[in-house]
């Protein structure tokens, strides 16, 4: 007996043999991109940006990052909602989203301390206890941090599944700080940042029950 | 030309001022976008001729100037500030323009004036920044009468010789040099003498970030950025973070007017 294909049955059938190296590396280019270019710029070899970067390099490449980082966030999140939503069997996808995730954040917050506080150490904690977007950017990178370092099968052995997908649900407040950090960097209300959020609330919305611990 | 020729001038730093594109194409102007590069991109749809500034309040001849007839009566000098952002970038850029107390005298300052009020173009429809209403329009800014007077305090109507480029304030905008920038008011239209403290924008939008004197103050902390240094924008990717100066370098000539204030409380 056979059936025709539903569109998220051939969706899945085009994605099954996509290997999650791929997603790694494709995800990664824009982030390799940007080191590779700071790297040559530092040594005094060649400007691969010129001035594609505007006035202000350092700013907008911080900025990029972060949306980078937010980006995957959301795309990470997105995986187990299309599962349950629309049966898109994507989960194998959802673990190098996360760590690409990790990834961004991490060069955001290393280009702001590098390039942009330029490791004036006494500038970069007061700004983390004393401006709220500062504290609530970092507030969302710690709580990356066991996430990320647990994303591996390895720790989901060793901590069980139940246990492991507890510490995992710690994507949800960090999501909403990014959003919210996002919104908060912007001097007055601006949309784009406002549409992140917006994305972001109605994805844990569609969640409903599960995000709780 | 209307900037030059511009005579040099004691006040002008001998730091080396940034390019003309670094100055032109890095504007916060969000009459015309929020972007930094908006403003370059979208304010040449603005109309700077012809263009009147009313001269209102307490003057003995107010009225509507030309600015044509403004730039007859005005001696152009070439300005070179440091230029500091409350975002903590700056620049240093070699203005042209006139002192802000020749066009108030001209205007004749009655005795009962103490502050100054400022108000930059209206005009939506060149202008499509106004169609969102992030900020009260039309843009408003304000000094006290002495920090006005005061010559370091300038009417820019260039840069680099060259007539002032729309996305930097055309055909005349303030500058006050030891002050945040967004009290640089752009692209002027109204200028009013009275005796009370004139409403401001961005103390409008967020009293508890943008004090109505916004002096550059290296240890007054801003909540948004630590104001104790500053990146000098156009050295690359790697320009240096250096220490913001206390009034940004001009301590010397203007501490004298807050004197006794505290300059925390009255930020």
């Amino acid at each position: 007996m056979s059936h025709a294909l539903t569109p998220a049955e051939r969706i899945n059938a085009v994605l099954r043999p996509v290997p999650t190296w791929l997603v790694y590396l494709v995800g990664a280019l824009p982030g390799i991109y940007i080191l590779v270019g700071i790297t040559l710029a530092l040594s005094g070899i060649y400007d691969v940006f010129g001035n594609s970067l505007g006035v202000d390099p350092a700013r907008t490449i911080e900025h990029w990052l972060g949306e980078l980082a937010l980006q995957f966030f959301i795309a990470t999140m997105l995986i187990s909602v299309l599962r349950d939503r629309f049966r898109l069997k994507l989960i194998k996808f959802r673990r190098p989203l996360g760590l690409l995730t990790f990834f961004y954040v991490v060069l955001h917050l290393g280009i702001w301390l590098g390039l942009d506080i330029q490791f004036r150490w006494a500038e970069a904690w007061s700004d983390v206890l004393k401006r709220p977007y500062i504290t609530i950017g970092m507030v969302g990178f710690l709580l990356l941090i066991p996430v990320a370092m647990t994303s591996n099968n390895a720790m989901i052995r060793l901590m069980g599944p139940v246990a492991w997908q507890r510490l995992h649900k710690l994507c949800y407040p960090a999501i909403v700080l990014g959003g919210v950090h996002y919104v908060m960097v912007q001097k007055v209300w601006e949309a784009e940042p406002l549409i992140y959020l917006a994305v972001i609330l109605s994805l844990l919305a569609l969640r409903g029950k599960r995000l709780l611990p | 030309g209307i900037a030059g020729p511009a005579l040099a001038s004691q006040y002008s730093t001998d730091e080396e001022p940034n390019a003309w594109d670094e100055i032109t194409q890095y504007n916060n102007f969000y009459e015309f976008g929020t972007g930094k590069s908006d403003p370059a991109e979208y304010a040449s749809a603005l109309t700077t001729d012809p263009w009147e500034v009313e001269i209102d309040g307490l003057v003995d001849k107010p009225g509507t100037y030309s600015f044509k007839d403004i730039m007859a009566a005005m001696t152009v000098e070439e300005r070179i500030y440091r230029f500091r952002c409350v975002e903590a970038w700056s620049m240093v850029i070699p203005w042209n323009g006139f002192e802000l107390a020749d066009l108030l005298n001209m205007a004749g300052v009655q005795s009962g004036a103490k502050y100054v009020a400022f108000e930059t173009l209206l005009r939506p429809e060149e202008m499509w920044g106004q169609k969102r209403r992030f900020v009260p329009w039309p843009y408003r800014e304000g000094l006290r009468l002495d920090e006005a007077m005061h010559p370091l305090t300038i009417m820019a109507t260039g840069i680099y010789g060259k007539p002032i480029p729309n996305q930097n304030g055309a055909p005349m905008r303030l500058v006050v040099p030891w002050k945040y920038g967004f009290k640089s008011i752009k692209s002027i239209v109204k200028i009013t003498l009275t005796d009370t403290q004139p409403e401001t924008s961005w103390n409008t939008i967020n009293a508890r970030e943008y004090g109505f004197y916004s002096n550059v103050n290296p240890e007054v902390d801003h909540p948004r950025w630590s104001q104790a240094s500053e990146r000098r924008v156009g050295g690359g990717l790697l320009a240096k973070r250096i220490p913001t100066p206390m009034f940004n370098g001009y301590e010397e000539q203007v501490a004298g007017l807050y004197e006794g204030m505290d300059l925390a409380k009255n930020f």
